[in-house]
């Protein structure tokens, strides 16, 4: 390495202060990014400490008292422990659907773009189907109410072409029964983001050789195994990467969305802990237990991500760090 | 011409025709919601709007543009956008910058920092006892405490550290500071990447909701979004309380409110188009 020698002799003490002032510039460039994240991201994880705590708002994160672990142990088996459960499962099961069923779309999609030379076509398709990333979550998820609520006046469409099949009885509205919850989160995502996610996908396999492709045509490979032999391998670290980021998001993603779609009678199957935490913690002014629950998902979604890294690191040698 | 064996004809048919139907359910439901919007009440209320509209009317339009609260929301978006858009890029180019420099010391260490935020938060509780104890219950107080993003400073970073060193050399010894390095050299190099992080800040500046709708007092202060998700929630009693007979159903006033908020976002976005393709392939998210 070319930078080793330099960073042999690091400067320390007066040295350190020395070269500060001499690039003092430079200094002054990057302190408001330092202030910035040291107030509104680093800070607040001190204030995790609440989740050991008994929180009083009269003294504050720092000023009140320590409690040990009470408020975990108040979460798993005190009174909201169905809540916490309950949230607990959902995170873990709407999580896993969004896996299975969400994250293959987008990969699917760019393989089917990468099919069409017809350049008005692709450019159409690809612009329609970025369209609803970029449209907001109030937006996305008022259309999806609209079109599945049942009224006395009318109907959305779906829940009408519903009601016609005879799978969903009339007046009873779907965003009630607990049972559409999680198919509906689940296509809201496919329809808003797998069109934007499928660049990613569509950029590897634009980058990979075409003299790889003639090679297995000379070899007289068919499409699919042109696919299996070629374009998968080829586009396999971005899949890898994008993996790692969706694990490691597991737990956080989409909460808004679930926040937007989900109401008190359905709980059952769509609360989940960020939703949960919300309410026991800013709504109901429980911050210690909330905490507690901040703690937990941060946690575990840290745990996810370093897991998910490591095994990949191990198997394919491509990770993120 | 090349030549297509049967394996590779099927596919294509396939793809075509899939892309088209995934296009096409993509942009339906925007479509279906703009027709229900300028349909009249009876077309609606029997279900006969599928796709086109009929017997159009802009009746729902009229309330919605003469509903004050809209206009307000609508000019807090607008603020929320604009000096915020500009605040989050200030420190994000700034800050890109330096952390870029190889003479910067501690560089890998605040790097690793900046890159931790993107994998360890302190989650919601936390956050938000910060932001009430900070004050942050304002206009200037959402511009500030939000919407700087790790990873658009890693693609600013990464842009701005493939940019040749024989440049900055140069202008180094044309007696160039780091001040006039950054704003003479590296901005005006960086054009396209600047106004590709420049329009993923805008577009979640004009997309927030949930932080805006938890920590704003006033009702004068909120934005578009969370003005548009009141109006979703109780449009069916606005409508009922319409002195006048009204020609359009209650559904049409709830997507005209919808379309009204997306048409900005709807003008701009074949000229973004182009910019944010590049901005998601710009260099790798290492740290």
């Amino acid at each position: 390495m070319k930078n080793s020698k330099i960073e042999m002799r690091k400067p320390h003490g007066k040295l350190i202060l020395k070269a500060i002032i001499k690039d003092w510039r430079l200094y002054v460039l990057l302190l408001p990014l330092v202030l910035w994240f040291a107030v509104w991201a680093y800070k607040p994880m001190g204030g995790l400490l609440i989740a050991f705590k008994r929180f009083d708002p009269q003294y504050g994160v720092w000023g009140s008292e320590f409690k040990g672990i009470d408020n975990f142990i108040n979460l798993v088996s005190g009174v909201n422990k169905t809540e916490f459960w309950q949230a607990f499962r959902n995170t873990f099961i709407i999580s896993a659907y969004n896996l299975i069923f969400g994250f293959p779309v987008p990969i699917i999609l760019a393989l089917l773009f990468a099919e069409i030379s017809n350049n008005f076509v692709r450019k159409f398709t690809q612009t329609a189907t970025y369209l609803p990333h970029f449209l907001s979550e109030v937006t996305i998820t008022g259309i999806t109410l609209m079109l599945v609520y049942s009224g006395v006046r009318s109907s959305g469409i779906i829940a009408s072409i519903f009601q016609q099949l005879g799978l969903l009885e009339p007046g009873v509205s779907m965003t009630q029964k607990a049972n559409y919850f999680r198919p509906l989160y689940i296509l809201v995502g496919i329809w808003k983001e797998s069109g934007y996610n499928s660049i990613v996908y569509y950029a590897a396999i634009m980058g990979i050789s075409p003299s790889l492709y003639e090679a297995l045509k000379v070899d007289g490979g068919n499409k699919f195994q042109e696919i299996r032999f070629v374009t998968f391998p080829g586009m396999a670290p971005t899949l890898i990467i994008m993996i790692i980021m969706r694990i490691g998001n597991m737990l956080t993603i989409g909460y808004e969305r679930v926040l937007l779609l989900y109401n008190a009678n359905i709980y059952v199957t769509a609360d989940v802990l960020s939703t949960f935490e919300q309410r026991i913690g800013i709504l109901s002014g429980n911050y210690g237990t909330g905490a507690a629950v901040s703690l937990f998902n941060s946690l575990i979604a840290f745990a996810l991500v370093i897991g998910a890294n490591t095994i990949s690191r191990n198997i394919s040698e491509t990770s993120l760090w | 011409m090349e030549r297509l064996d049967k394996s590779e004809k099927i596919f294509k048919v396939c793809s075509y025709t899939l892309v088209i139907v995934f296009a096409l359910l993509a942009l339906y439901p925007i479509l279906y919601a703009f027709s229900v919007s300028i349909s009249g009440k009876v077309a609606y209320e029997s279900g006969q709007i599928v796709l086109l509209p009929k017997d159009v009317t802009l009746q729902a339009y009229d309330m919605v543009l003469h509903d004050k609260g809209f206009w307000i929301a609508y000019t807090n978006t607008l603020f929320y956008t604009v000096m915020g858009t500009a605040w989050s890029m200030a420190i994000s180019l700034t800050g890109a910058y330096a952390l870029q420099k190889t003479k910067l010391l501690f560089r890998r260490q605040f790097n690793f920092l900046l890159v931790f935020t993107m994998w360890f938060s302190a989650g919601m509780i936390p956050l938000y006892l910060n932001y009430k104890n900070l004050g942050v219950d304002n206009r200037w107080g959402m511009v500030i405490a939000f919407g700087v993003q790790a990873y658009n400073i890693i693609l600013l970073r990464n842009y701005f550290s493939s940019i040749p060193r024989e440049i900055e050399e140069a202008a180094i010894v044309d007696g160039a500071n780091e001040f006039q390095l950054f704003g003479k050299v590296y901005i005006p190099m960086s054009t396209a990447s600047i106004a590709t992080v420049t329009l993923f800040y805008a577009i979640s500046r004009w997309n927030g909701y949930y932080w805006s709708r938890m920590l704003l007092s006033d009702p004068y202060e909120q934005p578009l979004q969370v003005y548009l998700r009141q109006l979703i929630e109780n449009y069916q009693k606005l409508y009922d309380e319409s002195p006048v007979n009204l020609t359009y159903s209650a559904d049409s006033l709830a997507y005209a409110i919808i379309i009204c908020s997306i048409i900005p976002v709807l003008v701009i976005y074949p000229y973004i188009q182009k910019y944010f393709a590049k901005g998601v392939n710009m260099g790798g998210v290492k740290g």
